[in-house]
């Protein structure tokens, strides 16, 4: 795709979010959105932000982290933070305010630029260390900095502590999740397809060989780690300042990252589109079975559960396995081979 | 240690007093390898005799105890693997390792894209992608499997193919990189006399080809005789012979070493 | 010097604890290689085993020694039940899988054991019933309570007969192959399977034993105590060594003596992360644990 062409394919799909988000917000005519379906189609949105921007560094490098929601923490604590106290100045300094909606998108803005750059700075730090270990070894140390970010931001009282931010400003509207969420498919899409991302694939395949074949493992490791720390921290700033969905450092534990590692493996880990569907699903499914955990108090979690083990057991590849929907524009150029050089 | 002559011809490899040592096993002791651009040589030794280790040792991914590595003049020793790659130094392992969940192309392809840089943003948005570079890429790594028999499979997963040609894959890997050394931790392990026979054929016609240096790690002698000009014979990491093919087998302390290793 | 003298005390018995639910930890990573994520929780299906052991006793109105081991060794003989359970259902159909999927099927395990345990037993905590009299010694101006003591004389007992199953028996010595090389063992003959199985049987029996036993210092019981002590007993494993038996015991120990000294101080809010910043450092400085072998990785 040319980049006249990318340029018009953004603004085509600006305006369209543009169009839902105000159906979204006032309606069709007398169609009103049923706010609950709304609020699951938000959380779907989200939700597939972390899931492809976790999918970038365990699905594609092969490495596996269980830190994703220490990243979502501080990227979504620092996007609260600043709203919170500085977006009404910002708002009145663009001379609009918060509830305006230019006033609001600035300070949306700033507020995601915020969180994904403390995110990708405790990519960082985290990172450096930790990408050196393998296997095991690097799955239980981003578990650990996982508790600790968490543990810490529980004892930072301007950001609410153990109660939550709920001082958060409820910025965040369908436009904005959804255009982060096509922004992460995009980067994690063309990564995937860029000598990087081979690069990545191939530390993935077999560490020692790639870096026998001239690739620094250590460097393209720690880079991807740090792009999808970003966008987790993307993601953290629009569920935090999402209505009625404060950030809570006890949501934001190793249960959390797993519940990411779980949506992709459930699509087929290493695939974008697998992601994409994992996330759907299991935004969903709980509330699908909401009715259900009614009746039945609590067996809904075991049900989940049990299906997580079975899945393992019958489909470890998940849905899709490494393969993407076979939409051309998904998938990595193909190789044609048939027609070149070989006589 | 063997005596070798400080004479003033450059040599691409160039190794001193490579000694190391894992705790209290000294694997590799002083030992010294000389050699001449567009040589063929051989390392030889009976199992255990260190020779994947000086290969690590060459490679990067271990750091002599004592000792020097210089590689077309410059030091070598103590570098990390992909520093070394990127100086000219390719390797096949013993243990094949080649990308998991990859074609056979895509394995090649890797080992080709990885030499050239991109800039993070090009990679992010999707730009740079230059269509006709990546034509010529993928007709240079074509060329090459048919170099090694490995075209008409080019599109299946690497780990499906026999053994033999996982090691050919291997071997045509390394070569994409465009090195100046090879090195070739032994090649024919594994293969029947008539395919060892072919594909030592095959590696003297690469050096021939490609104008390269390659250093040869074998055990088996028969297989390394026919076609190394210079062979060191190493055991519990040392050196106990070095010369000519005639001459090693002529030695008695190889004879003695080991000889029937094939 | 007193407070020094307590705090010792306190944090040999809270690593009394961890050292024998790291136990388990240490030995299935040791045969499976294999994080099982369940394992806190058999350490609280133990502590409920022995609450209704102990109720069904009527142990509170009764308390005494032999109605104490009669619940404890009930407890571990359940879980030791549970353990070969867990292994035979959900990780052996998985074994030859990747290192990811067993890692999942263990976390999809153990959140099966949290969440069932929540719906079965109530997610309201309970009280386990005071099984010995409560009685507190004074040694040099330090406060002993018998509980601490038990606790640390019956861990100790049990790491002894761990040992002493590992080293001097025949099985130990399947168990000490099996974790050195598993298809080779099977080889020479071992039935790996059946070790495997008795390997989660013993450390399920530990960490159920360390169930009852935390419930003599720390009466309250629910659902969701396995979490947070089985991660912190899983470092203690990863510090001493993962797969080394003595290691997970030290680990154990050293856990449990940094988090009461950490707790004694203005940080104890910063207690949970103790031990994950240890988890951390020893895993960048020396990854192999304290008494953990460490070896280059072979090319």
């Amino acid at each position: 795709m040319s980049v006249t062409n990318k340029l018009l394919a953004t603004l085509v799909i600006v305006a369209l979010l543009a169009g839902v988000n105000y159906i979204f917000e006032y309606g069709f005519g007398d169609f009103l959105i049923n706010p609950y379906y709304a609020r699951i189609v938000n959380l779907i949105g989200i939700n597939i932000t972390l899931a492809v921007s976790l999918n970038l560094i365990n699905g594609l490098a092969g490495q596996f982290s269980i830190g994703h929601a220490g990243f979502m923490a501080v990227g979504g604590y620092a996007a609260t933070y600043l709203t919170v106290y500085y977006g009404n100045r910002i708002a009145s300094f663009v001379g609009s305010t918060l509830d305006a909606g230019f006033g609001a998108s600035v300070v949306m803005v700033l507020s995601l630029l915020t969180g994904a750059v403390t995110a990708a700075a405790a990519g960082l730090a985290v990172g450096i260390p930790s990408l050196r270990l393998k296997g095991d070894y690097l799955a239980i140390v981003t578990l650990g900095f996982g508790e600790i970010i968490r543990v810490l931001i529980l004892n930072i009282p301007a950001v609410g502590g153990a109660t939550g931010f709920t001082d958060a400003i409820p910025i965040t509207n369908f436009f904005w999740i959804f255009a982060m969420a096509i922004l992460t498919i995009a980067i994690v899409r063309n990564i995937a397809v860029s000598t990087f991302g081979h690069a990545l694939t191939a530390i993935r395949g077999d560490e020692i060989a790639a870096e026998a074949m001239g690739i620094n493992t250590t460097r393209y490791k720690v880079l991807a780690f740090v792009i999808s720390a970003a966008l987790a921290g993307i993601a953290g700033g629009l569920s935090g300042q999402l209505f009625a969905n404060p950030l809570n450092p006890q949501n934001l534990n190793f249960v959390k990252s797993i519940e990411v590692i779980v949506m992709i493996v459930l699509g087929g880990i290493g695939s974008i589109t697998g992601a994409i569907i994992g996330a759907t699903t299991l935004t969903i499914l709980p509330e699908a079975l909401r009715t259900f955990d009614q009746q039945f108090p609590g067996l809904r979690m075991v049900i989940y559960a049990l299906l997580l083990v079975l899945f393992m057991i019958f489909r470890p590849q998940g849905l899709l396995g490494r393969r993407e929907f076979s939409l051309s524009w998904l998938r990595p150029r193909n190789r044609q081979t048939a027609g070149a050089g070989g006589v | 240690m063997i005596e070798t002559s400080s004479s003033s011809v450059s040599w691409l490899l160039d190794v001193r007093n490579l000694t190391k040592r894992f705790g209290g096993l000294t694997a590799v002791k002083a030992l010294g390898i000389q050699i001449a651009p567009g040589t063929l040589y051989g390392l030889i030794g009976p199992n255990g005799a260190g020779k994947t280790t000086v290969f690590n040792l060459l490679t990067g991914q271990y750091s002599p105890t004592e000792g020097e590595i210089h590689f077309d003049g410059a030091r070598i020793d103590g570098r990390k693997p992909y520093e070394i790659a990127k100086r000219g130094v390719a390797r096949t392992f013993q243990n094949i390792r080649l990308f998991a969940d990859m074609t056979v192309v895509e394995n090649v392809l890797a080992a080709h894209h990885l030499r050239t840089r991109q800039i993070l943003a090009d990679a992010v948005l999707g730009t740079g992608r230059h269509h006709a570079e990546e034509q010529e890429t993928l007709e240079r790594a074509m060329k090459l499997l048919k170099i090694f028999d490995l075209d008409r499979v080019a599109d299946k997963p690497a780990t499906s193919l026999p053994y033999g040609s996982q090691r050919r894959l291997e071997i045509a890997r390394a070569l994409a990189t465009g090195p100046r050394l090879l090195l070739l931790d032994e090649p024919a392990a594994g293969m029947n006399p008539q395919e060892a026979q072919d594909l030592m054929r095959l590696i003297a016609w690469l050096r021939d080809e490609f104008r390269i240096t390659i250093l040869l790690v074998e055990h088996n002698m028969k297989v390394v005789m026919g076609i190394c000009e210079t062979i060191q014979v190493i055991d519990y990491g040392e050196a106990i012979a070095l010369g000519s093919p005639r001459e090693i087998q002529q030695n008695p302390k190889v004879i003695e070493a080991y000889l029937g290793g094939g | 010097m007193e407070t020094v003298l307590q705090q010792l005390i306190n944090g040999l018995s809270l690593g009394a604890i961890y050292a024998l639910i790291a136990l388990g930890y240490t030995m299935v990573y040791g045969v499976l290689r294999l994080i099982n994520f369940a394992h806190g929780d058999v350490y609280m299906l133990g502590a409920f085993a022995g609450y209704f052991l102990a109720n069904a006793l009527q142990l509170d109105t009764n308390p005494s020694i032999f109605g104490a081991v009669v619940v404890t060794t009930g407890a571990m003989a359940i879980c030791a039940g549970i353990g070969i359970l867990i292994e035979r259902l959900a990780y052996r159909p998985v074994r030859h899988h990747s290192r990811l999927t067993s890692l999942i099927t263990a976390i999809g395990v153990s959140l099966f054991l949290e969440y069932g345990g929540q719906v079965v037993f109530g997610a309201t905590p309970r009280f386990f019933p005071q099984m010995v009299r409560s009685e507190i010694y004074s040694v040099g101006g330090v406060q002993i309570t018998n509980q601490n003591l038990l606790i640390i004389v019956v861990a100790l007992l049990m790491m002894f007969g761990l040992r002493f199953i590992v080293q001097r028996t025949r099985i130990g010595k399947a168990m000490r192959a099996t974790s050195y090389n598993l298809s080779v063992a099977r080889l020479m003959g071992i039935n790996t399977d059946f070790i495997i199985a008795f390997t989660f049987a013993l450390g399920s029996a530990l960490a159920a034993a360390a169930g009852v036993l935390v419930a003599l210092a720390i009466p309250r019981i629910d659902p969701l105590m396995g979490l947070m002590t089985g991660l912190k007993a899983f470092v203690a494993a990863v510090l001493g060594g993962i797969g080394s038996i003595p290691g997970a015991m030290l680990g154990g120990l050293l856990i449990g003596l940094m988090e009461t000294g950490l707790s004694a101080t203005a940080y104890s809010t910063y207690r949970d992360a103790v031990a994950f910043a240890v988890l951390i450092l020893i895993l960048l400085v020396r990854p192999a644990g304290i008494l953990g072998a460490s070896g280059p990785e072979k090319v």
